[in-house]
């Protein structure tokens, strides 16, 4: 089983209601964020092409973060879910550094932290916060092992991208573009 | 055509400026440990060699300030940690995947070292120390008889020490800057440099001064070698380490690298260096200090430049 997220930038209106939903789901601390948007515009006004991007730890196979963790910290959960435990976690901040996402952040409390693709909620047959309550319902959760899976379908219609292959890192957010 | 890249929204202001999550501790340590690292290998060098009576201030004197640069350095270290209470969890297990572990052991076995180093030597400053209660005589006779096994000790571990923390930051290939295998044998190099020059300044001796400034004077070529040999490598490579190499080459960081550090740090040091064996006059002073601070501001400018080298997505 290999836990992946889908996102449809075309669908997507930036609307960071993802964001929020996280903040809540997960008693982020104020200020803090563990998805974000990122809008990118190209050319030159008038002939713009936008495209937004709903971002988050992009739960690698090949995880620098888990690499680099000198307690073992880091470490892969059921369905290649990259997690912290907050209580082997010394705070060294080399996950952080070995990030190229930049998706794990210093909580507060001293340990770091990041997108847990809502653990809590799939082990319940719930999807994370910010798929459930995406209003344009751009997207998409699920196991890409199994063919029947949405992810899956989706993977094999559409065109997509993931954020920089090149890393060597096996992300497992992919865009549709 | 023309491109305009714009791109917003990620506009976080609590968590983009904790992406540079390590500050001046680091570098810090990272000066510190390459420097005792470079001290305790040269002294454990002539040690193993039995050149203890020709460099006296190398494997005696020079030592004494290792114990403190290293419990400053693991001070900063402990500093920097956002959850310090749990720092004992790296003593709880050992990860070879990450260079932070098995570093964290090598502070481990080179700290203590350092400090029985000391002690075996405590008499040359104070003629007539008396440790007082048979145990401590006997961990004395224990340690000296075993001295040229624990140098051997010291040597490797002192070269881990060295070499570390330059193969932890090149494992990061999320940092481009970092992520050239050169960065290893270039802190260890620097490290040396720096101990050769500590050693230089404390040294009374005019022959072991002289040994140790050709010493530095080869390290420092060595350095001079790998910083071109990086950046030819990074300008051969990608475009991500392209515009990581730019950060030196134009970009903010140019005039503090090439002033600071391989100009003061090492071009001329290294020609004073030179002058000296020509027998010139130079105070030793001069080519020692301009060595150890541009040690430290070269550990600097990498940890920094490092954090603000990334992908481009």
């Amino acid at each position: 089983m290999r836990y992946a997220m889908v996102i449809d930038t075309d669908k997507c209106v930036g609307c960071s209601d993802c964001v929020v939903a996280c903040q809540t789901e997960n008693k982020v601390p104020v200020g803090y964020a563990r998805d974000w948007v990122v809008e990118v515009t190209k050319g030159t006004y008038p002939h713009l092409q936008m495209e937004l991007r709903s971002e988050r730890c992009n739960q690698c196979e090949n995880a620098p973060c888990v690499r680099c963790c000198p307690t073992g910290s880091s470490h892969y959960s059921a369905g290649g879910i990259v997690l912290v435990k907050p209580r082997r976690c010394i705070g060294c901040g080399a996950c952080i550094t070995s990030c190229p996402y930049d998706a794990r952040f210093p909580h507060p409390k001293g340990y770091v932290d990041k997108c847990t693709f809502c653990d809590h909620r799939i082990k319940e047959g719930n999807k994370p916060a910010c798929v459930e309550v995406c209003p344009t319902r751009c997207m998409y959760f699920g196991n890409i092992d199994d063919p029947a899976s949405e992810v899956s379908r989706l993977l094999r219609q559409r065109r997509y991208k993931t954020l920089i292959p090149e890393a060597g890192t096996k992300p497992h957010l992919y865009f549709l573009t | 055509m023309r491109e305009e890249l714009i791109i917003s929204g990620r506009m976080n202001p609590m968590i983009d400026p904790q992406l540079n999550i390590w500050h001046w501790h680091i570098p810090l340590y990272l000066f510190l440990g390459g420097l005792a690292a470079g001290i305790l290998f040269f002294a454990a060098l002539y040690t193993i060699r039995g050149e203890e009576k020709l460099y006296p201030a190398a494997v005696k004197k020079a030592p004494f300030i290792t114990p403190f640069i290293l419990v400053i350095g693991l001070l900063a270290l402990l500093l920097d940690l956002n959850n310090k209470p749990y720092f004992w969890q790296l003593y709880t297990t050992l990860r070879l995947e990450s260079p932070m572990s098995w570093g964290a052991w090598t502070l481990m076995v080179v700290t203590p070292i350092s400090f029985i180093w000391c002690a075996l030597n405590i008499r040359e400053i104070f003629p007539s120390f008396d440790w007082r209660y048979g145990w401590l005589k006997w961990l004395e006779a224990f340690f000296t008889r075993y001295k040229v096994a624990m140098s051997w000790v010291l040597l490797i571990f002192s070269v881990i020490l060295g070499i570390y923390t330059g193969i932890l930051f090149s494992a990061f290939n999320a940092r481009p800057l970092w992520n050239t295998s050169i960065l290893g044998p270039l802190f260890l190099a620097s490290g040396l440099s720096t101990g050769a020059a500590y050693i230089m300044l404390v040294s009374r001796s005019h022959t072991e001064r002289a040994a140790f400034s050709k010493i530095d004077i080869v390290i420092i070529g060595i350095e001079l070698f790998l910083i071109v040999h990086m950046f030819m490598g990074f300008l051969a490579s990608t475009q991500v380490q392209i515009e990581a190499a730019g950060l030196f080459l134009g970009g903010p960081y140019t005039a503090v690298f090439w002033v600071f550090v391989v100009f003061l740090g090492m071009i001329l040091p290294a020609l004073l260096e030179v002058l000296e064996l020509r027998k010139y006059r130079v105070p030793v002073l001069i080519p020692s200090l301009l060595v150890l601070g541009g040690g430290l501001v070269f550990r600097f400018v990498i940890a920094y430049a490092g954090q603000a080298s990334r992908w481009l997505y």
